[in-house]
């Protein structure tokens, strides 16, 4: 089915639109757009892009394809991000990995069987003042400790 | 000596500390911005900048008023773009989401100043698309400029319009190298560009740019709000032309991390020790990473060899590293760089071997892939680290380490392969020991630590 923005959306690309001096500088934002609404970034989304922002397919698809936070896949409804660089590892990030994936009942990089989490390990979050942390969709948790990550898993697997 | 003090923080930890009200209460928000473009001339803004010897805050410690008059003197066909790099995503950095988060007025303050003095009428701050809350805060702060006619078509009035965007970026560490920055803004996959053309001539969209550190950015109203020669002073190394204050970071094995404002030169002792509290559990500190993972580290025992007398470091010879006042040039002085001025603290107990492996695993990762040096090499001296760490690596193959790291150095488009192959040459430099127990099988695979005490 072909994708169309919603009219909220639709307006907010308006205005994006008016940021910039190119059509093309609208590609990042569209996208995130686009995922916003649909959880990830499907073919019909590139080829909506593409004819949205009259570019070649393979510039929306080179970009899809190089940044980590566009989805190629479906996901699931929440999105865990475990921080794993040196400053969160120097403080745990490697147990607070082990424990997620135990108490999710899945490996690292995977969706729990009812879709609702997906687990994955981030770079370098900016937060290493406060590590170890995650980030839940788009919230930062920080300063953790395991019964912290329990109550925040236990909300999101009961959501 | 530290010297805190709170011209950027000030509103830090207070509830309503990123409002438009509290920045003009606490703060005389908007107060400098306004004197600036109805009474000075873009030629005294870039004079009296150079005068704030502020050295870029992103790790390049590049004088930013200098940068600024790189700008052509007149604005021709092509706009002028001022480019604020918010793409925080250092190991080990964390201080420029501070300043988004708790003071975001003095950012977009600063980026009026900042487009007055180089001609620009509009600033693209990047912030990485993870900072939900930066961001927010930031277009709220932009909005509540907005209204009351600070950004807009007439700031403050004057025929000269700012305009300012935030501009998300969508995962990808090398985002934060100003070429690639600018071919992200323009909607492409984040590669670096070749060098020259530099911005100032072909930036943003091929028109004069100028790419400041977002902390950069936010330091300068205080700058000019007390004079920038008076703010260049508030630093210990003034004379050495790195200037004003700044924020430093203290994260890693710390007691107390945390992010501060201090006048500029304090000691990594003086960091660790008085701001930070010490290192967790009493131990002793094993080595730093001074400003950000691609900083090479400092172990304690190194000492100082400045013997001639007329050597910036003369007066630290024979002390320890960790006792010369931090600074863009002193750091360079001590085969280091400043960086970002966030300093990971590693104690006495950890696996220096398992800390290269895993910063290895960020290079690999984050490594664009554009540059063959880099995409391969990141990746060998990943497999390399992990094959030490398992105990399948010998000695032959730890010294073909070296060989990958040098030949990354200086092969590359972007500054990306040095930030790999420096840090890595350090620590097999400096804890050669460590590395030889492993490729000579004396340490047992899977005994590696990063942890002190487990996670609670």
């Amino acid at each position: 089915m072909p994708f169309a923005l919603s009219p909220e959306r639709e307006r907010k690309l308006t205005e994006i639109l008016e940021r910039y001096p190119t059509r093309m500088a609208a590609t990042l934002p569209l996208l995130h757009l686009c995922q916003e609404q649909e959880g990830y970034v499907s073919d019909a989304i590139v080829d909506y892009v593409t004819k949205r922002l009259d570019l070649p397919e393979a510039h929306v698809k080179g970009v899809v394809t190089f940044y980590t936070l566009y989805n190629q896949h479906p996901v699931g409804k929440h999105q865990v991000w475990v921080c794993r660089t040196l400053p969160c590892a120097l403080r745990g990030a490697g147990a607070l990995l082990e424990h997620c994936e135990k108490r999710l009942g899945i490996s690292c990089g995977s969706t729990t069987p009812d879709g609702k989490v997906t687990l994955r390990t981030a770079e370098c979050l900016a937060s290493c003042g406060t590590a170890p942390m995650m980030q839940v969709d788009r919230e930062y948790h920080e300063n953790l400790t395991p019964a912290k990550v329990d109550q925040i898993l236990s909300r999101l697997v009961g959501s | 000596m530290i010297k805190r003090t709170d011209y950027l923080t000030r509103s830090y930890d207070k509830p309503d500390g990123h409002t438009l009200a509290a920045y003009e209460r606490d703060l005389d928000g908007y107060q400098v911005a306004r004197r600036v473009l109805t009474t000075m001339t873009r030629e005294q803004v870039v004079d009296e900048a150079k005068k704030a010897n502020l050295r870029g805050r992103g790790g390049a410690g590049f004088p930013m008023g200098v940068k600024w008059s790189f700008m052509p003197k007149t604005v021709g066909a092509k706009p002028h773009y001022l480019v604020i790099n918010a793409d925080e995503g250092e190991p080990g950095t964390h201080k420029d989401r501070t300043l988004m988060e708790q003071n975001p007025h003095a950012c977009v303050e600063g980026c009026l100043i900042g487009c007055y003095g180089i001609g620009a009428h509009v600033a693209y701050i990047y912030v990485r698309d993870e900072l939900h809350l930066s961001k927010a805060r930031l277009e709220h702060a932009i909005a509540e400029a907005r209204a009351k006619g600070y950004v807009g078509k007439t700031a403050f009035g004057k025929d000269y319009a700012v305009e300012v965007y935030v501009h998300s970026g969508a995962g990808a560490y090398i985002c934060g190298e100003e070429t690639s920055m600018l071919n992200s803004i323009e909607g492409r996959r984040g590669e670096p560009r070749m060098k020259p053309p530099f911005p100032a001539n072909a930036g943003a969209f091929g028109c004069p740019t100028t790419v400041n550190n977002l902390e950069t950015i936010a330091a300068v109203p205080t700058a000019f709000g007390m004079g920038c020669e008076a703010f260049s002073k508030l630093s210990a190394l003034h004379a050495a032309g790195d200037g004003g204050v700044r924020l430093y970071g203290l994260n890693g094995h710390v007691k107390k991390p945390c992010v501060v404002e201090l006048a500029v030169g304090p000691t990594l002792n003086e960091l660790i020790f008085e701001v930070g509290g010490g290192v967790l559990g009493d131990r002793k500190v094993l080595c730093v990473i001074p400003g950000g993972s691609s900083t090479p580290i400092l172990r304690p025992e190194e000492t100082v060899s400045a013997i001639d007398p007329k050597s910036a470091l003369h007066p630290w010879h024979g002390k320890s590293v960790f006792d010369v006042p931090l600074g863009v040039d002193t750091m360079r002085g001590v085969g280091t760089m400043l960086g970002t001025c966030c300093v990971t603290v590693i104690a006495e107990g950890t696996d220096p071997v398992a800390c290269m492996h895993n910063l290895m695993q960020f290079y690999r990762h984050e490594s664009c892939g554009q540059c063959t040096p880099c995409r391969e090499g990141s990746a060998w001296l990943e497999r390399l680290c992990e094959k030490l760490l398992s105990g399948k690596s010998s000695m032959e193959e730890l010294d073909s380490l070296h060989d990958i790291a040098n030949g990354i150095m200086g092969n590359t488009i972007c500054a990306f392969g040095e930030g790999t192959a420096m840090p890595a040459l350090a620590f097999v430099q400096k804890f050669r020991k460590d590395f030889e127990a492993y490729a000579r099988g004396e340490r047992a695979p899977g005994s590696a630590t990063l942890t002190l005490e487990p996670w609670s």
